[in-house]
């Protein structure tokens, strides 16, 4: 009798052990899940994706016509043209990230969700990144070759923006995560974000024109190297942080 | 240890404390901005190399020094609200920012009539003035979040979360700055850099810069006890103050 | 003698403002595995932000929610794993397909994404299981967002005005299930405009009103 309870008991404790292993707590799949919905999703929208590169390029197509088509001038400014451009069609994407999900109700989900909101917050994130970021990194040199970037400088201008557009990805997103519950938050996003994108921009420019004078410029691309990894540590912090401010 | 502090956490205690303390504070102010202003404006002597104009460093540098110092107290208000949720700490740095950002807004415009008689022109991009205005940027930001949002406990903790993703970016932001300002140096010759002073510059300097200090303590302080009558506006003890001086 | 066991969820000295408005002050609310808690009131007195504290979705003014006398705050994975909250917006995103909004929504709270299609039958989406969301009703969002029901392992069900745009067949199916949930040890906390056709011992209520200051 005491061996058939014994039996019983173990029954059920393994019975909730499976069950607990079926509910297991996978980061990685929670991860993929999230990386693979929002995917799906941008790429049924296609509208986000390629505004965004647009006017990237049209962006950058206006300044020759503003400034003058001389080849010497044009090739001073390349570097800060093409980031300036960069961060300002970042800023017109990152409204994406989480304003159709607060709208319908998944954001909050997505909170409740049992799995720590830092992964999915940077699951999301990266999505953005892969949608936003690295169709600029691949228009960025023909781009350049409109603007005469000299040939040194090319190699630093795609390390820089590898490096540099996932720390806008995720600076970026604290500033949606603040403004996504507010009216027309749109304009005070910029405000927001922008001084945060100085020390990016100053150190990207500034690899680009060191390396067209064929100086060694990995200083430069190690103190982006350092933003990059201590916004991806702390960033997805502050984002859960301002989104439960903000789906209050 | 901090036991002595906890009846304060209660807003109408911090009220009535603040009152207390207002009075006294409003006249030293007066006495050191007075002292101050006049022994640095009239009396103090002129700068061998730049003259008269040099004056305008006594309003200068306090205003600058203590724009910034008004966002390491709001970090520190941020931190406390996010942190141990004092609702006190939401209100007092909502009365810091605004009374911040025009700090800021003097330290750049003094910044810009020191240089319009020293350079020539009415604005440079030195390292200082541009961490300046990108530090009005922020707190400009701060301000707008705050006003975005009805709810104000909702308000005060979004702009405490940008606060202090604000205040681990400036150290990052005037480094950079500053090393931009080293390769693009070009032709300028001089820095706003504090000279050397001497004695009979600094007790001026000193009365000015804590007249200046005082009365960013006397206008936060104002402010602080307007903030705690707004946010606690549904409670008996607001309600009784607002009639017993309406009548 | 078995010990009380201790209530699934509780709150103590719930203060809610919203908006310079006190909606609730120094609230106390205890709910027990088997309790069925219908929150009702006028518009405006606070059933919503009572039910969000609840689950953690809104911070209160002042007051603590306890899961099985924990702190929420304490224990916010566990809570989570044993919670389910449907709110007023039905988290179903257009561009995807009906089937896939409920995978990703079973997957999202650790339930088993493989039996989305089936549950589809039970809210009566069979032959929509692959239709775009955008092109469905609301009542249809609706359906697919109570769709978690059925496969929810959470013991804590917390529903708000979850009969929207829902008929009178799936009313009943719905009222069902509840009583089953708590049959089962689970809890259920609603608020509805609507009246509930189960019986009155086995529905608690409690009333909000509202309050001018």
């Amino acid at each position: 009798m005491m061996k058939d309870n014994m039996t019983s008991v173990n029954e059920n404790i393994q019975q909730e052990c499976i069950g607990r292993e079926n509910n297991s707590l996978s980061y990685r799949a929670a991860f993929a899940l999230i990386i693979k919905r929002d995917l799906t999703i941008a790429f049924r929208h296609r509208d986000d994706i390629f505004n965004p590169i647009l006017f990237f390029i049209i962006v950058v197509t206006l300044f020759p016509l503003g400034i003058g088509p001389e080849t010497n001038t044009l090739s001073r400014i390349a570097p800060g043209i093409i980031w300036v451009a960069a961060l300002l069609s970042t800023l017109l994407s990152l409204d994406r990230l989480f304003k159709s999900d607060h709208a319908d109700g998944s954001l909050e989900q997505m909170l409740l969700s049992p799995y720590p909101v830092f992964i999915l917050v940077l699951a999301k994130i990266v999505a953005h990144w892969l949608v936003t970021g690295l169709p600029l990194i691949f228009i960025a040199p023909v781009l350049a070759v409109l603007l005469h970037l000299n040939e040194n400088s090319y190699g630093a201008l795609m390390l820089t923006l590898l490096l540099g557009t996932p720390v806008l990805s995720l600076l970026g997103a604290i500033g949606v995560a603040l403004t996504v519950g507010i009216k027309k938050g749109g304009v005070l996003l910029s405000l927001l974000v922008l001084p945060l994108y100085i020390p990016v921009l100053i150190f990207a420019t500034s690899a680009i024109d060191t390396a067209a004078m064929s100086l060694p410029y990995s200083g430069q691309l190690a103190i982006i190297a350092a933003l990059f990894f201590g916004s991806l540590t702390l960033a997805p912090f502050a984002v859960a942080s301002a989104l439960k401010v903000s789906t209050n | 240890m901090w036991k002595w502090l906890h009846p304060y956490a209660n807003p109408e205690v911090t009220y009535h404390f603040v009152g207390r303390l207002l009075p006294w504070f409003n006249r030293l102010t007066l006495v050191f901005l007075l002292i101050g202003m006049v022994w640095a404006l009239g009396f103090a002597p002129a700068d061998y190399q730049q003259g008269d104009s040099f004056r305008i460093f006594y309003l200068h540098v306090p205003a600058a020094s203590l724009s910034m110092g008004i966002y390491a107290a709001m970090a520190i208000a941020a931190l406390s609200s996010l942190v141990w949720q004092l609702k006190l700490a939401d209100a007092s740095a909502a009365a810091m920012a605004p009374v911040g950002a025009v700090f800021t807004a003097i330290a750049l415009v003094t910044g810009a009539a020191w240089g319009k008689p020293m350079w020539g022109t009415w604005w440079i991009w030195d390292a200082r003035l541009t961490s300046e205005l990108i530090l009005l940027f922020l707190y400009l930001g701060i301000i707008a979040l705050h006003n975005a949002f009805e709810d104000k406990n909702l308000a005060g903790k979004a702009a405490s979360i940008l606060t202090l993703v604000g205040s681990i970016n400036i150290p990052i932001i005037k480094y950079s700055v500053e090393w931009w300002n080293t390769l693009h140096q070009g032709s300028t010759v001089s820095k706003m850099g504090k000279p050397s002073m001497t004695l009979d510059m600094l007790w001026p300097f000193m009365f000015s810069f804590i007249g200046f200090a005082l009365l960013v303590t006397v206008l936060i302080c104002i402010r602080f006890r307007t903030e705690i009558l707004a946010r606690n506006s549904m409670r008996p003890w607001v309600k009784n103050i607002v009639l017993s001086e309406a009548k | 003698m078995p010990k009380t066991p201790s209530p699934l969820i509780s709150a103590h000295h719930l203060t809610c403002i919203r908006e310079d408005r006190i909606l609730f002050e120094e609230l106390k609310l205890n709910v027990s595995a088997g309790d069925i808690v219908q929150i009702e009131g006028p518009n405006g007195a606070g059933k919503t932000s009572l039910l969000r504290i609840l689950a953690g979705l809104s911070a209160p003014y002042e007051g603590e929610v306890y899961f099985r006398e924990q702190k929420v705050k304490e224990c916010r994975e566990q809570f989570h794993q044993n919670l389910l909250y449907l709110g007023h917006l039905p988290g179903v995103k257009g561009e995807m397909s009906a089937q896939e909004n409920l995978e990703f929504n079973l997957a999202l709270h650790g339930l088993d994404s493989e039996q989305a299609e089936q549950t589809l039958t039970e809210v009566n989406l069979l032959g929509f299981e692959d239709a775009l969301a955008s092109h469905l009703s609301a009542g249809q969002h609706r359906r697919i967002a109570l769709a978690r029901l059925w496969q929810s392992k959470a013991p804590i069900w917390i529903l708000d005005e979850p009969f929207t745009a829902i008929d009178k067949l799936g009313v009943s199916k719905l009222e069902q299930l509840f009583v089953r949930h708590a049959e089962r040890g689970g809890c259920v906390i609603l608020t509805t405009h609507q009246d509930l056709s189960l019986p009155k011992e086995q529905v608690k209520k409690i009333t909000l009103s509202y309050r001018f200051y």
